[in-house]
């Protein structure tokens, strides 16, 4: 039993959440290198994260990513859970989301942007890595956004915000009731 | 009491002060039992440990935290997959229970062929963390051997054990429904847990489309009601990572605190057993020599009879190391079996599909248990394979998930991702490995671990058998969620390893002949009556079920079976 499965399967087991176990997979995929030397991320880099994570996942009626902190569980992630090649990917990709601002927004970087122009930008990058993902090998990198679209969304929906307000959660649930009603609008269980 | 009129010689103060009636050596799921029934029948009782003490609930820290806040959210870090290769890729190793898999780098072994073996050393073993499926095994398991010549016959039959599998059930608390199946027998259950609305519908379709097989609500040792001061379960499903609520059975919660309460236990942790000391003359065992792992110091402890409960591989490795003039290949080992004959299932297989309906219902909780369908293959002359022999049953469940693979960003995906998604179900299959003389373990003297002793090299593999009956496994699973009208049900094969399925078993086989088995029926060394092994190392066949429920039950009858015959002067 690999991983991937190991968790798909515990997470049906568990009642829980398949899409939870695949981004994490994504996201901490293992490989025999070492533990990447330590990667130093300043508070500007969170703050760009938190910009990042926040066009992925908005603030609506509820809180967004940046409110769950996600650039800062970005970083402890990349800096824990990533072998050397994927934090390179991520790291790169960090730049490249500025590059591609300045060119497409007269020189201006993605903190400078508006949050119109953002999710224009962002929006092109998932198109990229979804035909990235479409086509690549298996040993080929990941797209940096599937990365970073990975970890905001394994950070978000279980941060407090994104696990008690987008999600429902329940501690200890006390009790299974096996069929209970559901009505359209209702939100997932978190775990 | 029973033990108070067993005599005891005593030379010196310090064997005296060494000197129990029991010792047994190892505190999982089997050693607990042993300790448990050897301390309520009278006997002062040592309970060595080669790991540390974990207090029920004391060392469970980290399972009442909310996921957010754990650093990593529950999951690996690099540092962990580089101190446990092995231990991390275990579905139950997260972010809080990995404080209960070993490091593989200090506790090496070689994988002559892959073998993932799967370890915890500390008090409670792996009792903590294993899944808690617990069923019956029948005559079709315990028949198995001598019907199609694999192995040699089990020494005992359902009958033998029927009583004590109702024993330690009561005791360990089991919950399930009483199916009716003469192939996997009912307990003494406690109230099953219930199917979600997408389980029954598939269990509906199984009796509709098939008459050979059933699905049933699994059985597992989670308290639905309390169990004395246990429980009942929460429902938060984080039980490997030990339960603050006790509902559940463990070494630690259930039968380690039983054996405490007769103040006949010494728990003795840190206690790397190397030998059984054997006296030639009397051809009994007289203790066993230890390593304190804290000390570095030998010390030996007596006793009038010893059970190991190590685990497969640890006791196999117990045994190797003690040679002697008559026990020049292991101890008990003149039939040259110990280390062989090792098993596991075979399983990572089966398959998994979507279902359009039910949109109007969900489920509450979180709930430690899944479906269950038992063997349906070789059971009677009308299942009968021409290509393979014995079987395999399924492990799965449906769930609700949230949608995958959502595209786009923004607040479009952030509502299709608050909202549960279609129903899901999957089916994984668990298959009996056959005992192959073969697949064994021997000790590595070139290659010692950091207290200097012999490793262990594990060669083991899956074979012709297995390999045709995986087949048989993905498809059946495939076409049953097919038939039940699931779509875009795809298999999967994860050709796991053996060992990574973590029922290991079979290295100092059970049997009738001294010459061809280890033990007797009654898990009594061929060799040395004073010796007892109830872990899975006694096992003669693997069966396709979860072997712990039968651990229990052969412990509780061997330590009736060794006490009585203590009291009768036998041993």
């Amino acid at each position: 039993m690999n991983r991937r499965d190991a968790l798909s399967r515990v997470a049906l087991l568990l009642g829980g959440t398949v899409i939870g176990a695949e981004f994490f997979l994504s996201g901490c995929t293992s490989s025999d290198k070492k533990v990447g030397q330590s990667v130093d991320f300043t508070a500007d880099d969170i703050a760009y994260l938190d910009e990042v994570a926040e066009t992925i996942i908005p603030a609506t009626d509820t809180p967004g990513a940046k409110a769950a902190k996600v650039g800062t569980f970005m970083t402890v992630m990349v800096k824990d859970c990533y072998d050397e090649k994927n934090q390179k990917v991520f790291l790169d990709g960090m730049n490249k989301i500025n590059e591609d601002s300045r060119k497409k927004f007269g020189g201006n970087a993605f903190m400078k942007i508006t949050p119109e122009q953002r999710k224009q930008l962002l929006t092109e990058l998932d198109k990229e890595q979804k035909e990235h993902a479409k086509n690549k090998n298996k040993e080929d990198d990941p797209h940096f956004f599937t990365l970073m679209k990975q970890l905001t969304l394994l950070g978000y929906f279980t941060s407090e915000p994104g696990a008690t307000q987008a999600l429902r959660y329940v501690p200890v649930p006390g009790r299974f009731d096996a069929c209970i009603p559901y009505k359209k609008g209702d939100k997932a269980w978190a775990l | 009491m029973p033990g108070d009129s067993l005599n005891v010689h005593l030379n010196t103060k310090a064997t005296t002060q060494n000197t129990y009636d029991a010792i047994v050596v190892g505190s999982g799921i089997s050693g607990g039992w042993a300790a448990k029934e050897l301390c309520e029948k009278g006997l002062k009782t040592l309970v060595l440990e080669r790991g540390r003490n974990v207090e029920h609930i004391k060392d469970y820290a980290g399972t009442e935290k909310n996921i957010w806040e754990l650093p990593h959210h529950l999951k690996q870090t690099e540092e962990d997959k580089k101190n446990s290769p092995i231990q991390s890729k275990c579905y139950a190793y997260d972010e809080v229970s990995k404080k209960f898999f070993v490091n593989d780098i200090e506790n090496p072994y070689t994988q002559v062929k892959k073998f993932w073996w799967i370890r915890g050393y500390h008090v409670g073993g792996r009792s903590l963390m294993w899944g808690r499926q617990s069923y019956r095994w029948s005559d079709l398991d315990f028949e198995a051997n001598a019907k199609d010549g694999h192995g040699v016959d089990w020494p005992i039959r359902y009958k033998d054990l029927a009583s004590w599998y109702s024993y330690v059930e009561k005791f360990a608390g089991i919950n399930g429904n009483k199916d009716g199946l003469a192939h996997l027998p009912d307990g003494e259950f406690l109230p099953a847990m219930e199917m979600n609305c997408l389980e029954k519908h598939v269990a509906a379709s199984l009796k509709q489309n098939y008459s050979d097989r059933v699905m049933i609500m699994g059985r597992s040792a989670n308290h639905t009601k309390q169990v004395g001061d246990r429980g009942p379960c929460q429902y938060r499903n984080k039980c490997h990572q030990g339960c603050p609520f006790g509902g559940y059975f463990s070494s630690n919660s259930a039968t380690l605190p039983a054996a405490k309460a007769t103040g006949n236990l010494t728990l003795r942790p840190n206690s790397i057993v190397l030998d059984v000391l054997y006296d030639k003359d009397k051809r009994r065992a007289t203790g066993v020599r230890i390593l304190d792992a804290e000390t570095m110091k030998t010390e030996e402890y007596y006793a009038k009879i010893v059970f190991l409960n190590a685990s497969t591989l640890g006791t196999a490795q117990i045994l190797l190391h003690s040679v002697s003039d008559v026990f020049p290949n292991g101890f008990g080992n003149s039939s040259q079996q110990v280390g062989h004959n090792l098993m596991d299932h075979h399983y990572g297989v089966g398959a998994r599909g979507e279902y359009e309906g039910f949109a109007d219902q969900y489920y509450y909780g979180r709930r430690p248990n899944g479906i269950y369908v038992p063997r349906f293959r070789n059971v009677n002359d009308r299942t009968k394979r021409s290509d393979y022999v014995r079987g395999f049953g399924y492990q799965g469940g449906a769930q609700r998930g949230r949608v995958s693979n959502a595209d786009g960003i923004g607040i479009e995906l952030k509502e299709a991702l608050t909202e549960p998604g279609n129903w899901t179900m999957q089916l994984g299959s668990w298959g009996e490995h056959l005992p192959y003389y073969e697949n064994k373990v021997t000790l590595n003297k070139d290659k010692k671990d950091k207290y200097g002793l012999p490793t262990l090299d594990i060669d083991c593999e899956f074979r012709e058998n297995e390999k045709i009956m995986r087949k048989d496994m993905i498809d059946s699973a495939a076409e049953m969620l097919e038939k039940a009208g699931l779509k875009n049900v795809k298999t999967f094969d994860n050709d796991p390893p053996p060992g990574f399925c973590i029922h290991e078993m079979g290295t100092a086989r059970m049997g009738r002949d001294p010459k061809t088995s280890v033990l007797n029926g009654n898990n009594q060394m061929h060799d040395v009556k004073n010796v007892f092994i109830t872990d899975g190392a006694c096992m003669s066949s693997s069966a396709c079920q979860n072997p712990s429920l039968t651990y229990m039950a052969l412990t509780a009858r061997a330590a009736d079976f060794a006490v009585n015959e203590l009291k009768k002067g036998n041993l």
